[in-house]
Order: structure tokens, then sequence, then C-alpha cells
């Protein structure tokens, strides 16, 4: 009776079909993810690059942005990317105290970056150059902002690791979703990369 | 734990990438100087004419951009089997079109919307 069952289920399922791995696809899959999110923020990027001229006889770029501020604000994202890959290095060697120390530094450094931008965000809207002021800052504050909520979910998904490496250790799923951070983390330096050389240095070239 | 076994029998299936300290250091050096020149060009008026400022700091970005590509995301042709590069590849032609087809667009639009001047203009 059991071989019959054997043979019957044979015929309906691969029972031995090529292995795959637990989490085989994951990078890659994350990875499309990120593509799919470039798409985003290269349509943010058309939409302020056709907008970002149009200030409604409002404040522009040059009486709004602060360069010395945007210039700490991007050392804290790049000093955060190294930490981070400080944090990589420390998984691989398997130090888990090591890897939550980094990953806590980079979580700081982020959230400056996010203090640094929410400091800037506040001080615009307070002197009436809030998003429903202009084309211009409608776009600027959409662009920026998709970018600054990026940051911040990746702080939540930073802190979400900690937990789950204090419970459970350098398991390889936990290493798994620590390196789908890592791209994530770096992208985001990526994004910030176009947004302060087109949004803040050309704006104050315009 | 069951996966955990899994996992090792397969070494091919290991990390996507192999970080190492000397690439995050010498892509953080690249990147602290291809971040403070284009800032110390716009913040001292370095270069006087600012089309020319502007392409120079766009190149510093597009610099940038793959040093971080390849030092911070492990970029390369290797990673799972060249599919990454490959959906990097195609992501990249993407957004180029998008962009360049949008300032193309609109800024000719700009032009073209303005009948009341034509004559004047001809």
């Amino acid at each position: 009776m059991s071989t019959a069952d054997t043979t019957l289920t044979g015929q309906y399922y691969d029972l031995h079909e090529h292995d795959h791995p637990e989490g085989g696809s994951t990078m890659l899959g994350f990875w499309l993810y990120l593509m799919s999110d470039c798409l985003i923020f290269a349509m943010l990027f058309a939409t302020f690059a056709v907008l970002g001229g149009n200030y409604a006889a409002g404040p522009g770029p040059k009486d709004l942005f602060d360069l010395p501020l945007v210039a700490v604000n991007t050392s804290m994202l790049l000093f955060s990317s190294i930490t981070y890959g400080f944090a990589m290095i420390a998984m691989q060697n398997g130090k888990v105290g090591q890897t939550q120390l980094w990953l806590v530094i980079t979580g700081l450094f982020g959230l400056a970056f996010l203090g640094i931008e929410m400091t800037e965000f506040h001080h615009m809207i307070g002197e009436g150059a809030g998003p429903q002021r202009s084309a211009f800052l409608s776009a600027f504050f959409t662009l920026v902002g998709t970018h600054g909520c990026h940051v911040t979910f990746g702080i939540i998904w930073l802190v979400t690791l900690l937990v789950q490496l204090g419970k459970h250790g350098l398991t390889a799923a936990n290493q798994r979703r620590l390196m789908c951070l890592s791209l994530f983390w770096h992208f985001l330096d990526v994004v910030w990369i176009g947004v302060f050389t087109f949004v803040y240095l050309m704006g104050a070239l315009r | 734990m069951a996966d955990h076994s899994h996992a090792h029998g397969h070494d091919d299936h290991g990390p996507a990438f192999h970080a190492s300290l000397r690439d995050y250091v010498v892509g953080f050096i690249l990147s602290v100087i291809l971040t403070a020149i284009p800032f110390w060009l716009v913040m001292s008026g370095a270069i006087a004419d600012h089309q020319t400022a502007g392409l120079v700091i766009t190149a510093f970005a597009a610099v940038q951009i793959v040093v971080h590509m390849v030092y911070f995301l492990h970029m390369s042709g290797k990673v799972e089997g060249g599919w990454n590069l490959l959906a990097l590849i195609f992501t990249g032609i993407l957004v180029m079109i998008l962009l360049s087809g949008t300032l193309w667009v609109m800024f000719h639009l700009n032009h073209n919307m303005m009948p009341v001047k034509m004559d004047g203009m001809g």
C-alpha cells in the first residue's frame, strides 16, 4: 500500500527537483526591488528638473539652501555608509557584538541625517516656503522627502535587525537580512548623490 | 535547525558577495574626495561660468555613483551570475530614456506654448 502511494504521488510531484536553498533568490529579488525604487526616484528627479525653475514669485534655491548644512548632512550619510560596511565585515567574521555596535553607530548617523533634514524643512516651512508655496517647492519636498522617508524606514529596519540579532544571533536568515539592508542603505546614499548634486548644488548655481 | 544544515551544504549558494575592509575604505576615501570637490567648486565659485560648473559637478556625481556601485554595493558581473548587473544596466537605460525624454518634451513644450508671440519670435 505504501509503495503504491509513493508511486502515485511520484506521478504528480517531482519529489527530487534540484535544490533551491532557502533564501537563494532573495538577494536578486531585493536588487530588483531596488531597481524599481530607482525608477520612482528617476521620476521624481525628472519632475524636479521640469518644475524646479517655477518659483511663483516665491523664494528660490539661493534664498533657501544652506550649503554648509547640506555638506554636513551629506557627510552624515557617507559616514553611515562606511560604518555599515564595518558591520558587514564584523558579520562575516561572525562577531555578533561588533556587528550590533556598528549597526547602532550607523543608526545614529542616520538619525543625525534625518534630524538635520527635519531642521531644514522646519526652517523652510516656518519662513513660508512650504510645499504649497510654488511648483519648485512642491517638487523639492516630494523628492527630498521621499528620500528622507526611505532613510526613516531604513532605520526602523535597522532597529528590527538589532533585536533579531540579539535574539537569534548571526543565523543564515539574519545574515541575509543584513545583506539586504546593506544594499538598501548604500542605495539611499547613491540617491543622495543625485539629490545634493542636482537639487542643492545646481540650485545654488541657478 | 534544519535550514541551517541545509545552507551549510552548499557553499556556492553562500553570501552573494564578500565584503572586504579594503573595498570599504577605498570607496569611502574616493567618495569623500568626489563629494568635497563639487561642494568646494560651488561654494567658492571657482568656475565663474555656471554652465561649465554644472557640467563638472554632474561629471563628479556620475563618477561617484560608479564608485558607490563598485565599492559599497559590490556590483560586478560575477554577483548572481551577472543578473544583478543586467538589471542595473536595464534600469540605467530606462532612467536615461525617462530623464532625457521628459526634459526634451517638456522644455520644447515650453517654447511651443507661447503662440501669442509667435510672429514676434519668428
